[in-house]
């Protein structure tokens, strides 16, 4: 943590003032407040002007700290059909605001095809950790576009699978030369269809083509990891597509979209590129009092806070519906609320136009202690970083406070009309998944049964009583494509237990998979109080006499509870029967995975050589004496 | 108080151009600010557009050839609008 704990900025402060206070902690070397202060400006004036200024800062600083800022790094290269280069310092703008430190390649104009095709283009020279395929419908089915009503039915459809079968060849071959995250842009309908009010009579119509080339692109989408679909058309018409585009500049500079939406683009590429760089917020942590309900519960009471199927309850209503999404997600839920408990009990228990109750919430803090001092508490119980916290208050003050002391956390600006609360937490790209799991659906129910867990940990005499008493079930197999996308995911989320902290996408755990010198093995847990999912991941490859650890780590659920031990043994079981005579791994300390430590000492390895990154430890196969616990049923089921 | 057309469009050039707000006049134009290139125009323009809401046409965008005309043209279309 900083030791530098700033008032919350004044209400006074504008924009300008900003800037030159801005610049001042640059030349002063103030770089933590200055990269502060910078993302305030942003938040505050979301402008294009303001973009160049944030991003010219954001370099500066990097120069400065040589590249030593607290943000992760993410490479984005941009295919297109048409002008994205005024986006990009939007773009850039708008990640700096999530944490996210983005570099990005933008392909020559048209030259996508090529640059897809050619394995030495500068798209793979750049090594992208994902890939925007843009490309507007006039350019991708020109004759779909222009002309459609010279077209027979069977051209029109032919033209159409025709398109399909081009992104379905492009896809392919950019998956054989890159593993980076593949976005593609689906195709727009006209706003003005070429035979007017006949084309909505028929599939076979333009727009009617288009959606079935769409459906393809979803279907081939999903037939390749770590490709999704951005839905383009969905995008234009939530905007409306008379507001989103600017023919004039269509014609004369190939920008499609209008000044004033051209950051709607940006925050949509942002959705995407937020849950790959796994700048994500695992709970949401909100306010109840004008918040959850309209009014004040301890003031106005049960009869007078609004909240049900009528204006204005029916905002609250809105964003209980949303919180519920996030929920179904696997997002957790908490409250942070200055209240009696009593008050606010009755009103989550009881009251009838309430769609979220208290066994919605993993955690509660309803109390008068600040919420600073609430928030890192919630953080604590759920076994998550401050930085997996997002923080939901009508409160100004509260948020300034509460973003001040604690930077890491996502602080959602609410807008001041309830009505607009439902659709501040929907856009809030740090919830956005990419993909969803069984473990992700049951998480708030998971959370339930750890809570039983700790009370019966309480009640025995010793570790080994409780192990015991828990009749823990580990189920190991190697990753499958059923399991792929969580294995991936866990490689992307898990930052306390976890010796190497490497992150790999989904293709690349599927390339790794191929390799028969490599061994990814997942597991999953039960005990007697209900599925944990799965919730480990080993990766290891055989060099020689020896098998590395390239990958350890175990979801924060499970730490502590011998998982880890009997997920070890395995692996060294394994690769003693492979005839390896060592298991060697790299512990790298980061400033999260503490609790993975002393792991290898602990279980017998011998520190073999320590440098800047960490230490590489090893153990000999041969003398080890290391064993899955005895109360652990384990299962192995070997698929190879 | 409120800032001037003028100001404003300065302001915006300045975070566009890279360059400070006190070091552009109505006369600073392509030949005296080293970054305005085509494609920084085209950022300027948009920019433009966006904060004082108004669209600019291929003649409108023809006759930005300095700062100061840049102000008079916002200025037109803003009483225009009116």
């Amino acid at each position: 943590m900083s030791d530098l704990t700033p008032n919350p900025t004044p209400a006074g402060h504008n924009p300008a003032d900003l800037r030159a206070e801005i610049d001042a902690l640059i030349a002063q070397g103030t770089f933590d407040l200055a990269s502060r202060r910078l993302a305030e400006l942003w938040r505050r004036d979301s402008a294009s002007g303001t973009a160049s200024f944030v991003t010219s800062r954001l370099d500066e600083l990097r120069e400065k700290t040589r590249d030593n800022l607290a943000l992760t790094k993410f490479k984005l290269a941009i295919l297109r059909s048409f002008t994205v280069e005024p986006i990009v310092p939007l773009l850039r703008a708008e990640a700096f605001a999530y944490g996210i430190d983005l570099e990005v390649h933008v392909g020559d104009f048209n030259t996508y095809v090529q640059d897809i095709l050619d394995g030495q283009s500068s798209l793979y020279r750049f090594a992208p950790n994902a890939v925007v395929l843009a490309v507007r419908t006039g350019q991708a089915a020109p004759e779909l576009w222009c002309d459609f009503a010279d077209l027979a039915p069977e051209a029109a459809q032919q033209a159409a699978e025709r398109v399909v079968r081009s992104y379905e060849q492009w896809i392919g071959a950019f998956r054989k030369q890159s593993q980076a995250a593949l976005i593609i842009h689906s195709l727009e309908r006209p706003s003005s269809p070429s035979l007017g009010i006949l084309d909505g009579q028929s599939d076979a119509g333009q727009s009617g083509l288009i959606r079935q080339i769409n459906r393809e692109l979803r279907r081939i989408a999903a037939g390749f990891h770590g490709t999704y679909g951005l839905d383009y058309d969905a995008l234009v018409a939530r905007h409306g597509s008379e507001h989103w585009h600017d023919e004039r500049k269509w014609l004369t500079a190939r920008l499609p979209i209008a000044a004033g939406y051209l950051l709607q683009m940006a925050r949509e590429w942002m959705r995407f590129i937020v849950p790959l760089s796994g700048r994500t917020a695992k709970v949401l942590v909100v306010d109840l009092d004008n918040t959850l309900w309209g009014g004040i519960i301890g003031e106005d009471g049960m009869g007078g806070i609004k909240v049900g199927l009528e204006y204005p309850g029916a905002a609250h209503q809105a964003l209980q519906r949303a919180l519920l999404d996030l929920s179904r997600k696997g997002i957790l839920l908490a409250i942070c609320s200055k209240n009696n408990l009593d008050d606010a009990m009755e009103a989550l228990e009881n009251h009838p136009g309430m769609l979220v109750r208290a066994k919605h919430f993993a955690a509660l803090r309803i109390n008068w202690t600040d919420k600073v001092q609430n928030l890192r508490e919630i953080a604590q119980e759920l076994n998550v970083g401050i930085d997996a916290l997002a923080f939901l208050d009508d409160n100004p003050f509260e948020r300034e406070q509460v973003r001040a002391a604690l930077p890491e956390i996502t602080v959602i600006d609410l807008p001041k009309d309830p009505l607009e609360y439902a659709s501040a937490v929907r856009n809030c790209a740090a919830f956005e998944r990419l993909t969803l799991s069984a473990e992700d659906q049951q998480r708030t129910e998971m959370y339930a049964a750890q809570k039983q867990r700790s009370g019966a940990e309480q009640s025995f005499q010793s570790k080994e009583d409780f192990f015991r008493f828990l009749e823990q079930e580990a189920e190991l197999e190697p990753v499958s494509d059923v399991t792929l996308a969580r294995v991936a995911q866990l490689t992307q989320k898990t930052n306390q237990f976890n010796l190497t902290t490497r992150r790999y996408t989904e293709p690349q755990i599927a390339e790794m998979a191929k390799q028969p010198e490599w061994h990814i093995f997942s597991i999953r847990v039960r005990d007697r109080f209900g599925d944990h999912g799965l919730v480990g991941v080993a990766i290891a490859h055989d060099e020689g006499e020896q098998c590395e650890v390239d990958t350890f780590l175990l979801s924060c659920r499970v730490i502590g509870r011998t998982v880890e031990t009997a997920l070890l043994a395995h692996l060294a079981e394994s690769a003693a029967q492979r005839g390896r005579k060592r298991l060697v791994g790299w512990f790298l300390p980061t400033k999260k995975n503490a609790p993975a430590r002393d792991f290898y000492p602990q279980h017998g390895f011998e520190r073999q050589e320590t440098n800047g990154a960490g230490s590489l430890w090893t153990l000999d196969l041969k003398s080890s004496t290391l064993r899955c616990p005895d109360w652990i049923k384990l299962k192995v089921n070997d698929r190879s | 108080m409120t800032a001037t057309t003028f100001e404003q469009v300065r302001n915006v050039a300045s975070d566009i151009f890279g360059i400070p707000a006190d070091k552009i006049t109505a006369e600073s134009s392509p030949e005296t600010i080293e970054t305005w290139d085509s494609m920084q125009h085209l950022n300027l323009v948009l920019a433009i557009e966006e904060k004082f809401g108004v669209q600019l046409d291929p003649e409108d965008i023809e006759q930005m050839k300095n700062i100061g005309a840049v102000a008079t043209l916002v200025e037109k279309l803003r009483s225009a609008a009116r």
